[in-house]
């Protein structure tokens, strides 16, 4: 829906109007200008397997963050889902490698597991009224430890030593080996994708979402169950957490240590890139999906023109403050 | 020590589109009180903001003592020792400090110098001190987060006269208090008074203004009409002056056919905030709730409506009770609020017309699998903007950009969309201009027509006249009195609004 043009266009009189204009498409020229750059700088850049490789790379991150576009539309923030990616991938590959169980009661597992912390996260939230950071704050820390605990401390893989000392004697399913893999993991990212902008532009349950975010007052004065709403935008931030962290958990076939953690921030910068795209000026799944297009860009190109990984948080993180600026200026 | 005059002249000021103040005068003097009074938008609130520096941009002069002084902003009024308790305690309290840190809070920003460090005992003392001077019982070290609501006017009440003060406003100050509440406030005002303060008084309740001050100005739009000692003045006369000359409202003729009883309730209770409030409304009747600003008329719409939480008592429809724990609940047993704080509650600001007339029965607009229908949902909305007369460039314009009135007008027709049985509706002409004032009374109207009823909740009096069957009267949430309209008239409803009998 676009809608706020109309407001800028009284504010600014007619005619051109660079800021608006730069609101709305700045995110979308950053990426060519991006792209240009890097395809200038090396040839390898636009080949189609690098291309492919920069949407494999942004997959988890673009499905955990059309989870936090959920709870974001609501006005809740979700800082759990990093933790909640790593719990459900190492209760997956647990699954498989250490009980032998079958592919869909694995991921049957990982799923249930994610609910149960979305259902806390609601529930204090909405019955404790504990605000949203905060409580997705301390739950967080909560399921990082959960996940350490449960895997007590170390890395899950296959044939791995168990602590009687012999050899865990599960596999991996292949079919649940394939998720992680190109073509499934790319698409995976695009039916997750989908799946919310339809869910969010076409459905009563959207629109009431977004009612709730914009006025949570006037929405509840207009019969809106505001509290049911904001329970099932948490439970629905945990399960995208917890597919991403199976897609994870597939790709690298273990369960590392704390491995969903680093794609918290990196989520959270992508919806609230997502904002500006296109001028929504409100969280989309759409704007997310670009939002992490712009973050897989740089991350590859700053790679491929040999930038030490540890100063890629340095650019994310400046990417993100400009995104916010763009956001919060226009609010104004 | 000697009195010492203050004088207000010839004060005017304009905000975009009002004339708030036109060239009013003011006269009060130390070791006195004095009432300001005037009906809801009088300029009584503005005019004492101007004088504690609220605002800079007014016209006119004040003197003390006939020396001209300038006052253009807080620090110049309280440096003449002017000080004010606003209404709203809990915007001028930090709830997480001290009793008596907030007391010494002035003291401790201004006066502080280059000290670094804060003196406690200091502060303690002469926060013990200010306390014991105007013999109230609050432990200094007691966190203001703690305090009842009177008590937390009396903490503000020290922190006003912990520095030099001559005069001291109070902006109703016993609209949240109980009547034992409002008698430890008067005993303070007494007290200061005998010790040369000059205390401003504005109320809306007649009786208190009688009770404890000695001379009374009336105020009405935006002007000076009268000043009179107390006892040379009667609580009719003052009321005569308060209404003036009666605005010729167009009110629309009402042919509805009352039926039957829709809504009862029975001893509706809310926390404190409303006492027992049994009514009763018919099918195609308009039912006014009059009383002034906090009497709980908004308290009572919204216990109603299932906002509040901790309502008791019984609600009937049609003789069959029903609970409305939650507005989700209220919306499926028939009811519609309009609620009093638009911009708040009322309209989704950030959303577009579409948005929100469909808000509040979004179920009537759904293809299979709850997948919204644009198309239905935008015709509906272009219907209604025609047949309520919404100015707007078009069905997707945001609402934040339309006028006050043409808001309104979309908060109502929400409920116009989703037909309910019962329409509340809370201060509804508030900040709406004249044009779309007569609309929405003409909308009411219609709805009694067609066999709804209807609750108007109002503290425009010359509204409840015009536009109700029956009336209520609410004072400090309950309802004091039952008339029908063809018995009473503004005049009796100020009366009874105002505590008297």
């Amino acid at each position: 829906m676009s809608t706020s043009n109309t407001d800028t266009a009284k504010k600014h009189g007619t005619g051109f109007d660079f800021f608006d204009f730069m609101y709305k498409y700045g995110t979308l020229i950053l990426i060519v200008l991006l792209v240009i750059f890097f395809a200038v700088m090396n040839q390898n850049f636009l080949q189609t397997s690098n291309l492919i490789n920069i949407l494999r790379s942004i997959s988890i991150v673009t499905i955990i963050g059309v989870g936090i576009t959920l709870s974001l539309s609501v006005d809740g923030f979700d800082l759990s889902v990093g933790s909640v990616a790593s719990l459900a991938n190492a209760v997956v590959i647990s699954m498989f490698v250490w009980y032998q169980q079958p592919t869909f009661i694995a991921i049957g597992a990982g799923l249930m597991a994610a609910l149960a912390v979305g259902a806390l996260n609601a529930f204090m939230i909405v019955k404790v009224r504990i605000p949203d950071l905060l409580m997705t704050l301390a739950t967080m820390f909560i399921i990082q430890g959960v996940a350490l605990t449960y895997t007590r401390g170390a890395t899950i893989s296959e044939n791995m030593i168990m602590s009687d000392g012999t050899y865990a004697e599960g596999q991996i399913s292949p079919f649940f080996e394939k998720l992680g893999q190109i073509p499934w993991i790319i698409i995976i990212m695009f039916v997750a994708v989908i799946v919310v902008h339809i869910f969010l532009t076409y459905t009563k349950h959207g629109r009431y979402m977004y009612v709730i975010g914009g006025n949570k007052e006037a929405a509840r004065l207009s019969g809106i169950p505001v509290n049911k709403y904001k329970v099932l935008a948490y439970l629905l931030s945990a399960i995208f957490a917890a597919i991403g962290g199976m897609v994870l958990a597939s790709r690298v076939m273990t369960a590392e240590i704390n491995a969903g953690g680093p794609y918290l921030m990196d989520a959270v910068a992508a919806a609230f890139i997502g904002f500006a795209v296109l001028g929504a000026g409100k969280p989309n799944a759409i704007g997310t999906f670009v939002g992490a297009v712009l973050i897989g860009i740089l991350a590859n190109g700053l790679v491929m023109m040999s930038v030490p990984y540890y100063a890629m948080d340095i650019v994310k993180g400046t990417v993100l403050a400009l995104a916010l600026a763009l956001t919060y200026y226009k609010l104004k | 020590m000697g009195k010492t005059v203050l004088e207000m002249r010839e004060i005017s000021i304009e905000f975009p589109g009002v004339k708030a103040l036109d060239q009013v005068d003011f006269t009060t003097e130390t070791g006195s009180s004095h009432a300001l009074i005037g009906a809801n938008g009088a300029g009584k609130s503005t005019l004492m903001k101007v004088l504690c520096g609220a605002y800079n941009h007014y016209t006119g002069e004040i003197l003390i003592d006939g020396q001209k002084v300038n006052i253009r902003s807080p620090k110049d009024a309280q440096e003449l020792g002017i000080q004010i308790v606003y209404q709203e305690v809990d915007t001028a309290l930090i709830p997480y400090l001290s009793v008596a840190e907030n007391i010494m809070l002035n003291e401790t920003v201004s006066d502080l110098g280059k000290k670094q460090f804060v003196n406690w005992n200091h502060i303690y003392d002469e926060a013990e001190k200010v306390l014991k001077s105007i013999n109230v019982h609050v432990p200094p070290k007691k966190l203001v987060s703690e305090l009842t609501l009177s008590e937390k006017q009396m903490v503000l009440i020290a922190r006003a006269i912990s520095r030099d003060c001559k005069y001291l406003i109070l902006d109703e100050p016993t609209a949240p208090l109980s009547i034992h509440e409002t008698e430890e406030l008067f005993r303070i005002v007494r007290d200061l008074r005998s010790r040369n303060v000059g205390i401003i008084f504005i109320s809306h309740r007649l009786t208190e203004l009688f009770e404890i001050c000695d001379e009374i100005t009336v105020m009405r739009n935006g002007q000076f009409v009268s000043k009179e000692n107390i006892p040379d003045t009667t609580i009719n006369s003052v009321i005569e002056q308060m209404l003036g000359q009666k605005l010729d409202e167009q009110f629309p003729p009402n042919t509805s056919q009352i039926g039957e009883v829709l809504l009862e309730t029975h001893k509706l209770n809310d926390n404190g905030k409303i006492d027992e409030v049994s009514m009763k409304v018919h099918t195609g009747e308009i039912v006014g709730i009059a009383g002034l600003v906090g009497a709980g008329k908004t308290e009572f719409c919204k216990a109603l409506f299932g906002v509040s939480p901790k309502v008791t008592g019984d609600i009937t429809i049609k003789g069959k009770k029903v609970r409305n724990r939650t507005p989700h609940a209220a919306v499926k047993n028939g009811f519609a609020l309009v609620p009093e704080e638009r911009r708040k509650e009322g309209v989704l600001v950030h959303e577009t017309v579409v948005t929100n007339f469909s808000a509040a029965s979004l179920n009537n607009f759904l293809k299979v699998f709850s997948f919204l229908d644009f198309r239905k949902e935008s015709d509906k909305a272009k219907e209604m903007i025609k047949s309520l007369g919404v100015k707007t460039p078009s069905e997707q314009t945001i609402v934040e950009n339309l006028s006050g009135g043409n808001q309104q007008k979309i908060a109502i027709g929400k409920w116009l969309v989703a037909d309910a049985d019962v329409y509340i509706f809370d201060e509804p002409t508030k900040g709406v201009d004249v044009g779309a004032k007569k609309d929405i009374f003409t909308l009411i109207t219609a709805l009694a027509e067609r066999g709804k009823s209807v609750i108007y909740a109002s503290s425009e009096l010359s509204e409840i006249m015009g536009i109700s069957d029956r009336i209520y009267v609410m004072y400090d949430g309950r309802i004091v009195k039952e008339v029908m309209k063809k018995n009473t008239d503004e005049e009796k409803l100020l009366l009874y609004s105002t505590g008297g009998n």
